[in-house]
């Protein structure tokens, strides 16, 4: 209990330990803290973005798929009217090929009728001069008889 | 009891408040040999037990948190690591709190004392007869293991406490303005005849505060070690009353020492949480 040189020990080892924790323990502990603080702040700020990041990435994904489906319906639908345009097409053609045909045979049908009836004529006049012959058993100006046979076919 | 053969309670009691004194004796120099003798040195004397255990646990603390602070790395930091970085955390945490200056000296002083301070305390917690008694087979007769229950320890930390409340107060505002802080309040007046009438009541006052600060904080703390110290022997008294004497005091002690957790933690608080308070005091400038 008595006051003695203690006092003075006690005084200088509070400096010393003082100065040794503020020298050799504090500013490197401190100096640590705060940089690990600042990295864990900084990995943080970095996953935030990332997030951010990929939440963008995404909304663009859906906008692109969004805008593919939207060609792609676009497509489909010019695909559709064209061939619907192009089987109209066809079915034109055809149509116009069929009438050309139908007329190409009427024509031919004409002329075939035309070809057999002057065969027709012609065969009716040769017969209906032998079978005058034969009736008339004369010596009939065969050239004034032929005009007026031919006179006569022509008006069948 | 302490390797003695027949003691009274009060020589009991005596024989653990005495602490191993070197110093000048009427042989020569020595360990004093009771309390009448190391009474007698005066102040030309040592307490060994007390500056030994108080260097030995400033070495401890020193060379644990400088371990600790050399494998300091921003990784993560793991076991014994951890538990230094939440002590600087708090200390720091608490310095800000209450110290509003810049002086990079205040926060390291204030884990020093918070972590020294507990340090000696918990030596209160040791059961009294054990060191004393070990030491006794060395022929060291007196052992106190406790250093904040000497107010040499708790006193020259105080000391030095006192010692930067003075420095900072002269460094930031001047000697002027810490003369003019002493002797210009709390009474002030605009006629300087009647100021001056003031200045040796301002002066008289300020200087019982200012010298209460370091007084307070040493005895504060001494005074609850001890007390502490007190009961813990006088429950170790008990031991030598019988089976069922010494049973209860079995359950005192544990009691008590539960107890003494809490209060060598707050005394260590309080001990760093007043100097930073003091201290951000010194800084201010009115």
């Amino acid at each position: 209990m008595n006051i003695n040189l203690t006092l003075i020990g006690q005084l200088i080892s509070f400096l010393f330990f003082i100065w040794f924790c503020k020298k050799f323990v504090w500013t490197a502990i401190i100096t640590a803290m705060e940089e690990r603080q600042k990295k864990i702040a900084d990995g943080l700020d970095a996953a935030d973005r990332a997030s951010r990041d990929l939440e963008l990435a995404q909304e663009k994904a859906l906008e692109r798929l969004k805008e593919a489906k939207q060609e792609a319906a676009a497509m489909i639908e010019q695909a559709n009217k064209r061939a619907s345009q192009i089987v109209d097409e066809a079915k034109d053609l055809a149509r116009a090929e069929g009438d050309r045909l139908v007329v190409a045979a009427q024509a031919e049908i004409e002329q075939e009728i035309n070809r057999a009836k002057e065969e027709l004529r012609s065969k009716v006049a040769t017969l209906a001069l032998a079978g005058a012959e034969k009736i008339l058993q004369a010596n009939i100006d065969d050239s004034v008889n032929r005009k007026l046979v031919d006179n006569l076919a022509a008006q069948l | 009891m302490a390797g003695d053969t027949q003691q009274t309670g009060s020589e009991y009691i005596q024989h653990h408040l005495t602490n191993l004194t070197f110093g000048h004796t009427d042989h020569g120099w020595g360990f004093a040999h009771n309390a009448q003798e190391a009474a007698e040195m005066g102040f030309m004397a040592v307490n060994v037990d007390s500056l030994g255990w108080s260097i030995g646990l400033g070495l401890v603390f020193a060379l644990l948190f400088r371990c600790a602070a050399k494998r300091a790395t921003t990784g993560v930091p793991t076991g014994f690591q951890n538990f230094v970085e939440m002590m600087v955390e708090f200390v720091d945490g608490t310095v800000k709190d209450s110290f509003h200056g810049r002086n990079p000296w205040i926060a390291p002083m204030a884990l020093t004392i918070f972590v020294w301070v507990f340090l000696m305390n918990l030596m209160d917690l040791i059961p009294v007869d054990v060191v004393p008694y070990l030491m006794s087979f060395a022929g060291v007769h007196f052992q106190k293991i406790v250093p904040s229950t000497d107010p040499n320890i708790t006193l020259g930390m105080a000391l030095g406490v006192f010692g930067m409340i003075l420095y900072y107060s002269i460094k930031v505002k001047g000697i002027g303005g810490f003369v003019g802080e002493l002797t210009l309040q709390p009474f002030a007046a605009k006629n300087p005849i009647i100021q001056a009438f003031f200045v040796p009541i301002n002066l008289a006052l300020e200087l019982v505060g200012l010298l209460a600060k370091p007084f307070s904080l040493g005895l504060r703390l001494f005074g609850n070690m001890y007390a502490g110290e007190m009961i813990f022997i006088l429950i170790a008294m008990m031991y030598g009353g019988g089976l069922i004497l010494g049973a209860f005091g079995g359950v005192l002690q544990l009691g008590w020492a539960i107890f003494h957790i809490l209060i060598i933690t707050l005394q260590a608080f309080i001990f760093m949480v007043l100097t930073v308070v003091y201290l951000s005091m010194a800084h201010e400038d009115h």
